[in-house]
């Protein structure tokens, strides 16, 4: 997770804690670096203290311990104003007495730009988020994705290199939080600013990001590309938060070969791919991906692990299925299919056989 | 849709129009909330609206001349102004004024008429008191001639023109009528005497004053009409019939009760009736062209002359015009009370404004223990509080003992600073400063930070931050304050009487000292007229420029 010391880094936070009251530690020791360019989303459940840290390099908290750096320099003492960070608000905050136009002419104001070239500036950025007709027009008279359009080209209309993003498409119904999604991570690369984006919703972290740190209890608890994170969770916190998860608890027998054999509570036997289990003796929670397990086991290649299960409802949902099955005396058990021609659909009552393969089985920490 | 072909109106399940089906639900509703707000609205009604409709009929109401001079006025109809009326004028007057002496209504029509012009007052009342002895002289003469003039009972029989004769009903609810008038009273029952027809034809004058003195005898002193002696004025009445060669002639041929009396009495000598000689006589102001005038102009019912007075302006002859400038006083209260209500109203923006933004931004805890703080002025007399004020800024008070003793003014020369406009603006600010906070707070609240928070990030300073994105959103509630606290400011009343001296009192002042003092009701309701205009026009004017909608008094 560490990965300070980067020369070329953009953004750094280097060992930054945060307290409000004195007591409680928001954010723990966190080191962190960007390079520039990259789109990084902070994802995590809400009060894990990633708006604290967004707040902290926009300059509107002062971390209690560590360093945030901006190109190599140290911005702690720096004022919000002059640290040039584009930023979206969850709300907006678009300022509801001045006009679209007026809105996104107040950076280039401030920051005494000539009257033609604001004028030139503010038209290329509500072009650029397809707004152009809009610049007369009050916030109130906008419809929430407009608003949010709006947001976006007044953090980039001053062309900041560095932009925040705390949870922008929070208040969006989710076709146009997906078009959204698409058109952010499209400006973002075509604009090549750095971008730093906050959200508690996974499929957007995962569809947008280079890189997702996944936070909780003000820590990283892992910081990885999203496919990465997806297939190889560090630890149970990330595999049970990012997708869908079957666990099952036990204790590590033994671990050989690059496999650990894992005893389950109920008393079966599996083999797992040991993740942060160390030796034997540990309580681990073993996690199995829903769309890895096949219940055709003549599919599997040999060695696959396979298990008894009976069906115990099945789900339509439109482009998979989704089966839930007992197994190993839990009913939780979930596994999901693709809706293909060929597919067949379990019964209720039914007695399969389930199986798949050892390195789709992670041994993780016990929580 | 399938109903596309349907022309009709939109019915119901049951048939009936939709419109109407759901015009009977909403109904029952309707009636529940009004029954609901009833009491409130009878309330609003009764204790706010009709105060004002008062106010505003006081500021014009003028038939206390009308009702107390009923002939006067009329006779004076035809007055060109120019010099002092003649006999018919004087005559009037005399009957009137001796009804209202004997109702003891004249001093009333006297303190009025004084608001105009002083002196009048004076006038009416030796007036008042002297009508009997006007009239006494032709009681003395026709007694002389028969002593029968001194009977009660054959002033009535002889008057009602005995028990057969036919009766003059309208001449008697005529005068039934202009008592009940003057007393504001309905009379209703029997005056137990009628006029006769025949005998109010002959002798006019005297049949309605006798007329008006048996409504009067009857229902205000409550005595039988037949038992009383006639008042002097019927006396008076009488001798004017008699003057007239054309009641001689027509008594010759009556032969009514008392008709020899009143034949003897016609031949005979009486003293010649000049009421105009005896009133100047009684008091030589009445030949005063311009107290007339003064009447003249107050005879009709509803007047503006409240209003012009409290514009400083008066009726004269030659029409309205400025008062004399020593005369004038209202032009300067109202300017005055329009500037110490701007600067309070705009003290308490300034002094409100930080207090009311520490408030919104301060955590909900520590907010509420300052709300407290601003509000606990609410929980101590208005009366107490200003007093406190005399204590803190009179000569030997609190503030000029420590500027004393700090060296920087002299004891000497100590600051004045109650007793004129400086205190009245001191104890105001003081006491209407929550009303300025308060909607100054609630819209404040209602702005998030995030707005200061995105203009630093755009790159605003904290003074721009604040000044271009926080301070227009705060607009609304400086209006909302400014609004309340001036509108409250202008009418202020009790904080000016203590410690505002003659140079810092209100309009609000004058008004109360002409409700409670100077009785001249019809003046404080134009004042208070103009107050409530003034306001109106503000609230509109304001409307217009920052537009009522962005007056916010919560979120
Ligand atoms: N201004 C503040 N004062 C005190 N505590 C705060 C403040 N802002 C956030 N917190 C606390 O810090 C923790 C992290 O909050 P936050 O950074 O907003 O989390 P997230 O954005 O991940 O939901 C929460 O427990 C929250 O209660
Ligand atoms: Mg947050």
């Amino acid at each position: 997770m560490a990965d300070t010391g980067n020369n070329d880094a953009f953004v750094a936070f280097e060992r930054v804690q945060k307290s409000y009251d004195g007591e409680t530690l928001v954010v723990k020791d966190l080191n962190l670096t960007m390079p520039k360019g990259e789109f990084l989303t902070m994802l995590g459940p809400s009060g894990s203290g990633k708006t604290t840290c967004l707040m902290m390099l926009a300059g509107f908290e002062t971390a209690t311990h560590g360093e945030i750096k901006l190109d190599g320099v140290s911005i702690n003492n720096i004022p919000p104003h002059k640290r040039g960070i584009g930023m979206v608000f969850q709300n907006y905050a678009l300022f509801p007495h001045m006009t679209i136009a007026e809105n996104l002419s107040f950076p280039l104001e401030v920051r005494k730009i000539g009257r033609s070239d604001r004028e030139a500036k503010v038209r290329r950025a509500l072009e650029m988020v397809e707004m152009g007709g809009f610049g007369g027009r009050r916030p109130a008279q906008l419809s929430g994705g407009q608003q949010q359009r709006v947001a976006l080209a007044r953090a980039l209309v001053f062309e900041p290199e560095l932009v925040l993003m705390d949870e922008p498409l929070g208040a969006l119904d989710k076709q146009l939080r997906e078009k959204m999604q698409f058109e952010i991570t499209h400006l973002a690369h075509e604009l090549g600013i750095t971008t730093v984006y906050v959200t508690h919703d996974q499929t957007e972290a995962l569809t947008m990001s280079d890189r997702v740190a996944v936070f909780n209890d003000g820590k990283i608890q892992q910081i990885a590309p999203p496919d990465e994170l997806y297939e190889s969770p560090q630890n149970s916190f990330v595999a049970q938060f990012i997708g869908e998860n079957n666990t099952m608890e036990g204790t590590v027998k033994e671990i050989k070969d690059g496999l650990a054999v894992v005893q389950l509570d109920d008393g079966g036997l599996i083999d797992a791919k040991p993740v942060n289990v160390e030796k034997a003796g540990d309580r681990t929670l073993i996690s199995i991906r829903p769309e890895r397990v096949e219940f055709n086991c003549d599919r599997l290649r040999p060695g696959a692990h396979t298990l008894k299960a009976e069906v115990a409802e099945f789900i339509y949902m439109g482009d998979i299925f989704r089966t839930r099955l007992k197994v190993a005396g839990r009913d939780d058990f979930i596994i999901k299919t693709r809706n293909a021609p060929d597919q067949r659909r379990l019964q209720p009552g039914e007695q399969i056989e389930i199986g798949w393969l050892p390195e789709d089985c992670r041994a993780l920490d016990a929580p | 849709m399938s109903d596309t072909t349907q022309t009709g109106p939109v019915l119901a399940a049951d048939g009936t129009p939709l419109k109407r089906s759901l015009r009977r639900a909403l109904r029952a509703q309707k009636m529940r909330a009004l029954a609901l707000i009833a009491p409130l609205l009878i309330f609003v009604l009764v204790a706010f609206i009709a105060p004002i409709a008062d106010m505003l009929f006081r500021s014009v109401e003028n038939q206390i001349v009308g009702n107390t001079l009923p002939m006067t006025v009329e006779e004076l109809r035809d007055w060109d102004g120019t010099e002092v009326p003649d006999e018919q004028v004087f005559r009037a007057l005399f009957f009137d004024l001796f009804l209202a002496a004997e109702a003891k209504e004249h001093t009333k029509l006297g303190s009025r008429l004084n608001y105009e012009q002083s002196g009048i007052s004076s006038l009416f009342r030796t007036s008042g008191r002297d009508v009997g002895d006007i009239g006494e002289v032709f009681q003395d003469a026709l007694t002389e001639i028969d002593p029968a003039f001194d009977e009660a009972r054959f002033w009535y029989d002889m008057m009602s023109g005995g028990a057969e004769a036919e009766g003059n009903e309208r001449l008697l609810s005529n005068q039934i009528g202009r008592l009940e008038v003057l007393e504001a009273t309905n009379f209703s029952g029997d005056v137990d005497f009628v006029p006769g027809a025949a005998i109010s034809d002959i002798l006019p004058n005297t049949a309605r004053a006798y007329a008006v003195f048996a409504a009067f005898t009857h229902f205000v002193d409550e005595d039988v009409v037949a038992e009383e002696e006639p008042w002097e004025a019927v006396y008076a009445a009488l001798a004017i019939d008699l003057e007239d060669p054309a009641t001689r002639a027509a008594l010759a041929g009556y032969d009514g009760p008392g008709a020899d009396v009143l034949r003897r009495a016609a031949d005979a000598p009486l003293p010649p009736v000049d009421m105009k000689a005896a009133f100047i006589d009684s008091n030589k102001d009445w030949q005063r062209v311009g107290f007339w005038k003064v009447i003249k102009t107050y005879s009709p019912p509803y007047t503006t002359g409240y209003f012009l007075n409290a514009v400083d302006m008066e009726k004269t002859a030659e029409g309205i015009a400025l008062r004399s400038a020593d005369q004038r006083i209202y032009g300067i209260l109202f300017q005055r009370t329009m500037f110490m209500s701007l600067m309070i109203t705009f003290s308490c923006i300034l002094l409100g404004y930080p207090v009311a933004w520490i408030m919104a931004n301060l955590p909900a805890r520590k907010a509420n223990l300052l709300m407290i703080l601003v509000l606990l002025p609410f929980w101590t007399s208005l009366l107490v509080r200003t007093s406190a004020w005399k204590v803190m800024l009179q000569q030997q008070g609190v503030i000029n003992d420590t500027l004393v003793w700090l060296g920087l003014v002299a004891n000497e020369s100590r600051l004045v600073m109650i007793n004129n406009q400086f205190g009245t603006i001191v104890a105001m600010t003081h006491i209407l400063l929550p009303f300025m906070i308060l909607p100054m707070y609630s819209v404040m609240q209602t702005i998030p930070p995030s707005y200061l928070r995105a203009a630093k990030s755009l790159g605003a300073t904290n003074w721009t931050a604040f000044w271009r994105v926080y301070f227009p959103q705060s607009v609304p509630g400086i209006g909302a304050g400014s609004i309340l606290v001036f509108i409250l400011a202008i009418g202020y009343y009790i904080t000016p009487e203590i410690v505002g001296g003659t140079t810092g009192t209100f309009i609000s002042n004058r008004i109360a000292y002409h409700i409670s003092t100077s009785l001249n009701w019809g003046l404080a309701a134009a004042l208070g007229s103009i107050l409530l205009a003034v306001v109106l026009i503000l609230y509109w004017a304001y409307d217009k420029i920052v537009g009522i909608d962005n007056v916010k008094l919560g979120g």
